[in-house]
């Protein structure tokens, strides 16, 4: 029972511990770029930032479809409905290229992270 | 075609997996067919929906609406998947056993399959506003190719229920006595990973900062979207870099299932030998 008791403890503290951690919290400075995308295009079709702060990118889809951005390197995967704007946190990277593309038209429409 | 095959199998692959599972697992359950295809059926429409506002969804939480919708659904879905498993600690027996065919039991049964609908649900309404929303785009654009993506769609649909069908027969291919143990852990992994995929939506979203260094990077070993780890992902949570929040979650979701089972358990059944131990 005591293993119970101690189990149940640890459980209620990892909890606590999240639920503290959940309130929202502000990005510490971050690199914001702007981005678009037009024709199954992104504008422009390489973007950059510094190394190691996190990155913010707002992104126009100026098509009057939907699309997906994502990238597998960055953990980014979003849906951007037509004809609108979304922003994408893309956490801290170490200095290297990082390639994304709309998923639903993978082979043309792609671009690239450098991050130095 | 290939393309919107692709794409299609790739949501769907997940959502297939899933449903295999909950059909394992309500295997004896009986009316247990209406409620997953209930399940689905709330998921697709619920799919559309979704897709239907996809952009207002965005604009909600200053743009960050879909990470937090996101976290949000993968949260119910963690807390029923729990709810299942300390239920079944409690009630499996009486569920397998003669008491299948009376009232109470197939009452009670009822309120466990309303659960795994829910999660059944959920698992489609994700994958699924994703190919609403592209398979709508290639539609709307109304030229030739449009019934041969269709087809494609289509195509990708089938092979995500032929996974479906392989991940269910696979599991009814382990021993009845085996099985319950086998469907309890997989569906404590299913959770647990899961609720570390609500963390990195809200890590996403900003909402969740602590902790949030990535532990380690093993992307070059096994990618999480590659197939393998992909089936890996959903399965048992793995990803290839991920957070100290993340594996904390992971941990803490297994620990809470291990204690709730524990003490909501069949008190009477102290014989029995525990294999999980």
């Amino acid at each position: 029972m005591s293993l119970f008791r101690m189990l149940s403890k640890a459980c209620l503290a990892v909890a606590l511990v999240s639920i503290a951690a959940v309130a929202p919290a502000k990005a510490q400075s971050a690199t914001e770029i702007q981005l678009s995308y037009k024709d199954k295009k992104f504008d422009p079709a390489e973007i950059s930032a510094p190394a190691n702060t996190p990155i913010v990118i707002k992104l126009k889809n100026l098509d009057s479809k939907a699309m997906e951005f994502e990238s597998k390197t960055l953990k980014v995967e979003k849906v951007v409905a037509g004809s609108s704007d979304a922003t994408i946190n893309v956490r801290a990277q170490k200095p290297g290229r990082y390639e994304f593309f709309d998923e639903y038209n993978e082979k043309v429409a792609r671009g690239a992270l450098v991050v130095k | 075609m290939i393309a919107a095959l692709i794409i299609v199998f790739r949501e769907v692959f997940e959502a297939g997996l899933i449903v295999g599972i909950v059909l394992a697992v309500t295997r004896t359950v009986p009316h247990r067919n209406q409620w997953i295809a209930g399940g689905v059926l709330a998921g697709v429409l619920a799919a559309c929906v979704v897709a239907a506002f996809a952009g207002a969804l965005s604009n909600l939480f200053a743009g960050m609406g879909q990470e937090i919708f996101n976290a949000g659904i993968l949260a119910l879905a963690v807390v029923m998947l729990t709810w299942h498993n300390v239920w079944m600690a409690r009630h499996g027996a009486e569920l397998a056993g003669e008491l299948r065919a009376a009232g109470k039991a197939v009452a009670e049964g009822s309120k466990s399959l309303l659960a795994l609908a829910i999660v059944v649900g959920v698992a489609v309404l994700r994958e699924g506003s994703e190919v609403v929303l592209f398979l709508y785009g290639v539609v709307a654009t109304g030229n030739d190719t449009g019934w041969s993506v269709a087809f494609g769609g289509f195509a990708g649909l089938v092979l995500g229920v032929l996974v479906c069908m392989l991940t269910y027969f696979g599991l009814l291919k382990i021993p009845t006595r085996a099985l319950f143990t086998t469907t309890t852990i997989l569906i404590a992994l299913l959770a647990a990973g899961m609720a570390a995929q609500a963390a990195a939506f809200l890590e996403k979203a900003n909402w969740l900062t602590a902790l949030d260094n990535v532990v380690w990077d093993s992307g070059w070993l096994l990618s999480d979207s590659s197939l393998l780890g992909k089936a890996l992902h959903t399965l048992i949570g793995y990803t290839d870099q991920p957070t100290a929040m993340q594996l904390l979650v992971y941990v803490a979701i297994l620990l809470i299932t291990f204690v709730l089972m524990r003490l909501y358990g069949a008190p009477a059944k102290r014989g029995a030998p525990a294999p999980a131990e």
